[in-house]
């Protein structure tokens, strides 16, 4: 008996931690009358990607920033959006270091992670806490498969990306013979994978398959052997920071490949760091160009007239991920993660990336992916593969 | 064949910037015992300030190969003062503490390095390019340019001079004998700080100039590239047998070569089982092998050539 009172005593006791937890939520309102939602926001600012990892906290600061700047009305009361950054080193083990660590500073909400490799990990903290995630650029199709009702992601999967590059590689470029190397991220193997398959259906021959490292530099080896079996078109899966030195190392062992990366690969400083070499390199990304979003030049003027740097790759998505949240939040009057929750799976905005809507996994609706190439030192559009929800460019 | 002779050249290479980084790690510990673990973020340095310096040159006029020579001259002086100020402030009021300590000191120097390089110059890559072209010749079959034809020539020269400075010059003589013995040393009159200090300034000036070349081979400069080349710098010094000068120099060679042969060869010869991720892996089971099997490295037996 004494066992059972004890247990029943334990499960009040717990009961009421739970209480005591949703009651300081709710009394985080400022003196004024002010709700302050706590944003998370969680992606790599040290280490090999960290130009990019700032240029995803960049974005979410300027959704905060505006929505506190507009005036947004939750539950009554003024909401004062406060931003606490995280830096989870593209670690998966320090990724759920920093996931705890944004739970137990309570926050309504997190924007991340940057890589599938830290989101996945990530993401079972954050259900296990009820806490919504919408990551602005996971692309590994398991960040979403596995029945986790708080990830959410406003790009496009591995699958969608993968079948849009091979479908692209084969038909439009009309390559037979493709080479392949990833990074053995999350990201880029599963991209990688993807992009074989849709190669393969294409009727595409994947002659070989290489592999590297997210810190890598040297690639020589690796390109030489490929060399051997003359592929025509190589395809890396990875990031930027390989990609510059690979598609050097590339021309200088005199090879004419066609090279083509991923969203990954889409940023200014490939084209920058690279020079010459990259002329004629294809990468991904998903959604339509920002210049043909109604939203989206206006968006690149002010982020940046404000950052003095141009956009590196995911600041559009990062914004678009916390205006996503906050329509929730709007729309169920509340801030609260377990009230605001089964709002974000029915939001339809207008994005800067894109039309945002979800499916029942969490996924962007439709996935519309542009491939890009370097033209005279700037990326231009080529195509806009696939989307029903998306403009076509 | 071609791809076999391409193969080789790309190894000799990458052997060449990490025999010239081992040199740093392998000269202290000859003299110390200690693993300098901030050598790397010192490399890194001599890429940044050479990258500043060859920018700021280029911009005010001054004659390409002017810029170039000026830019590295700048880069070895600065990687000389912080070679010495390192050594000064982290590791020699340490000198006679456990050796755990010192080591965890180096740690935390290159955590500092990288990020007050992050401070200064940001977490963006830059790009670095020689102001004039560096042109690609066939030879054999395999693709060299210029740049990395003068990566093995100039660490050809530098690694010959350093050799005739550890064995020839009174300086040399100085490095030798505090390895050997520093107590019986001192009693010679000689002054092991100075000498000390020296080494670390002649490691340093080696970083710099591998800095350099590793940044004009890749094209970018970034504050965390000298962490993944220090440690394999430092595994090449081990391999060879650290603390042995032309064992650093071997071992460099060497690692750049299984690295290269390696992850070129082993997907196929194994029929894609193993794939060319397991390029380090490669790399760091011939160093396991050498350590069993020759726990000094391969060249390590020879003491009385430590410097």
């Amino acid at each position: 008996m004494s066992n059972r009172s004890l247990l029943l005593f334990a499960l009040f006791s717990l009961a009421l931690a739970g209480c005591g937890k949703n009651e300081s939520n709710q009394s985080s309102a400022g003196s004024s009358g002010e709700l302050i939602i706590k944003i998370g926001a969680a992606a790599p600012l040290t280490g090999p990607q960290a130009h990019v990892g700032k240029d995803n906290e960049n974005g979410t600061r300027m959704a905060i920033d505006d929505a506190n700047a507009k005036g947004i009305m939750i539950g009554g009361k003024k909401a004062r959006f406060e931003l606490i950054s995280e830096d989870d080193q593209t670690d998966p083990k320090t990724a759920t270091i920093v996931a705890q660590k944004l739970v137990d500073a309570q926050v309504n909400g997190v924007i991340g992670h940057m890589n599938s490799g830290t989101s996945i990990p990530a993401s079972s903290i954050y259900f296990k806490n009820g806490i919504p995630q919408i990551s602005p650029s996971a692309t590994a199709i398991k960040f979403t498969a596995q029945g986790y009702k708080t990830a959410f992601r406003v790009m496009t999967n591995d699958a969608q990306q993968g079948k849009a590059l091979g479908e692209f590689a084969i038909k439009v470029l009309a390559g037979k013979k493709v080479a392949v190397i990833d990074d053995r991220t999350a990201y880029g193997q599963g991209l990688a994978d993807e992009f074989v398959k849709a190669v393969e259906a294409n009727g595409g021959q994947v002659i070989t398959r290489e592999y590297t490292t997210d810190r890598a530099v040297d690639f020589t080896a690796v390109l030489t052997s490929i060399k051997g079996k003359q592929p025509d078109l190589l395809f890396f899966g990875g990031m930027d920071p390989q990609g510059v030195p690979m598609v050097k190392q590339l021309r200088a062992l005199g090879m004419k490949t066609q090279f083509m990366m991923g969203d990954g690969g889409y940023t200014p400083k490939l084209i920058e760091l690279a020079g010459d070499a990259v002329e004629g390199t294809y990468a991904s990304l998903p959604g339509v160009p920002l210049d043909n979003m109604p939203n989206g030049r206006d968006f690149s003027t002010r982020y940046e007239a404000r950052f003095h740097q141009p956009i590196q790759l995911y600041a559009p998505y990062c914004y678009d991920a916390v205006n996503v949240m906050i329509a929730a939040m709007q729309k169920a009057d509340s801030a609260e993660p377990a009230k605001y929750l089964a709002e974000i799976g029915k939001v339809e905005l207008e994005g800067v990336t894109a039309k945002i809507a979800f499916d029942e996994k969490g996924d962007i609706k439709g996935g519309a992916v542009t491939i890009y190439q370097v033209r005279k030192g700037q990326w231009a559009a080529v195509q806009t593969m696939g989307g029903a929800l998306a403009a076509k460019p | 064949m071609d791809i076999f002779f391409q193969q080789i050249i790309n190894g000799l290479v990458q052997g060449s910037v990490y025999a010239l980084v081992a040199l740093g790690y392998t000269m202290v510990y000859g003299i110390l015992g200690l693993i300098n673990f901030a050598h790397g973020e010192v490399v890194m340095i001599g890429a940044m300030i050479a990258l500043a310096v060859l920018q700021a040159l280029l911009a005010a006029a001054f004659s390409p190969v002017l810029a170039v020579l000026i830019s590295l001259m700048m880069a070895m002086a600065v990687c000389m003062a912080l070679g010495y100020s390192i050594e000064r402030i982290a590791y020699r009021p340490l000198r006679n503490a456990p050796r755990l300590a010192p080591l965890i000191t180096a740690i935390g120097v290159s955590i500092v390095l990288q990020n007050l390089a992050m401070m200064i110059w940001g977490r963006e890559y830059h790009a670095f390019t020689l102001p004039f072209n560096s042109v690609s010749h066939q030879i054999g079959g395999a693709i060299v340019n210029d740049v990395q034809i003068g990566i093995v020539v100039v660490a050809l020269i530098i690694m010959a001079g350093l050799l005739w400075l550890v064995h020839h010059s009174r300086m040399g003589r100085a490095m030798r004998a505090v390895a050997e013995n520093p107590a019986a040393a001192t009693l010679m009159g000689v002054d092991i700080n100075r000498v000390i200090s020296n080494t670390f300034m002649l490691g340093s000036a080696l970083a710099a100039i591998a800095g350099f070349m590793v940044s004009v081979n890749y094209g970018i400069v970034h504050y965390y590239m000298g962490f993944m080349l220090g440690l394999k710098a430092f595994t090449a010094a081990v391999l060879g047998g650290i603390g042995n000068l032309r064992g650093a120099m071997l071992g460099g060679v060497l690692l750049g070569l299984i690295e290269s042969l390696g992850a070129g060869y082993i997907g196929d010869l194994t029929g894609g089982f193993l794939g060319s991720h397991y390029q380090d892996v490669f790399a760091f089971f011939v160093l396991i092998a050498v350590l069993v099997f020759r726990p000094s490295g391969l060249l390590g037996e020879k003491l009385a050539e430590r410097a």
